[in-house]
């Protein structure tokens, strides 16, 4: 008997967008207010996870055509570049570097590499959880 | 009482009565007698008292800090959204695995329908 989940695939429709919006806002707001790239991480997993539990492996996958494994290994290399890259400027590992620019749609806004570094701990902890959760739930 | 006060005020209201209807909500959950009735009491009152409690902790912030929580709004959509589907999602299954109901009901239109597809499906099977 074909079983009819209209209800929470519609649901799992609306809802995705707010938990990743809100992850993103996690994500940005990490600098000043409490959140940051693991947090903003597993808020994206989450989302993703629940689309894994409406919809099937197979379509998740080709709706996010992402290597998830590859996404690790880009987490990891964003994070030790803006480390390693301070040592070029004849300044200690890990210094970071920021200063105020001005966006044209934000104004006034302080940059920091500390952003990026917090991009590749996003990047990897979305792959590596999303690995975990597709090599478990994977049945080939 | 100026508006700061009577902001406040409502604030405080709304968190209180949000922990009256919590309260009810849990004596619904030890008092029926079934799975699906107390799924009713859990759901519908519970989220009915979170959505007192967010909108009430909202406009206590609102009024003492003046500071409007975009969380808090997203916290209540999103417990309207959900909350409802999560009991539906549990009910359902429960109904699937053939939780009893109580003795106390009289009908059970579901039943035949579920039963007897799966009925039709054991005959075109063999």
């Amino acid at each position: 008997m074909k079983t009819n989940d209209v209800i929470l695939q519609t649901t799992t429709k609306l809802v995705f967008f707010i938990i990743f919006l809100f992850s993103i806002h996690i994500f940005f707001a990490g600098h000043y207010t409490p959140g940051g790239g693991f947090v903003g991480g597993l808020l994206t997993t989450g989302a993703i996870i629940l689309l894994l539990l409406a919809f099937d492996l197979k379509t998740v996958q080709k709706a996010l055509p992402f290597n998830f494994t590859i996404m690790t290994g880009i987490g990891l290399l964003l994070a030790l570049g803006t480390a390693s890259g301070s040592i070029f400027f004849n300044v200690p590992f890990f210094t970071h570097a920021f200063d105020d620019f001005t966006l044209p749609l934000f104004g006034v806004t302080s940059l920091h590499t500390a952003m990026i570094f917090d991009a590749g701990v996003f990047l990897v902890v979305v792959g590596s959880a999303i690995t975990i959760i597709q090599s478990i739930g994977g049945d080939s | 009482m100026n508006v700061e006060e009577i902001g406040k005020f409502f604030g405080a209201f709304l968190i209180l009565t949000g922990g009256i209807a919590s309260v009810i909500s849990v004596f619904g959950l030890i008092r029926l007698p079934d799975v699906y009735t107390r799924s009713h009491a859990a759901t519908k009152s519970s989220t009915l008292a979170v959505l007192l409690s967010l909108s009430g902790a909202f406009l206590y912030i609102f009024a003492n800090e003046q500071f409007i929580s975009v969380r808090l709004l997203l916290g209540i959509v999103f417990v309207f959204l959900t909350a409802p589907v999560a009991g539906h999602l549990i009910v359902r299954a429960a109904y699937r695995s053939k939780v009893k109901l109580a003795d106390i009901s009289t009908e059970d239109e579901l039943y035949d329908v579920l039963h007897s597809e799966k009925k039709e499906k054991e005959e075109t099977d063999v």
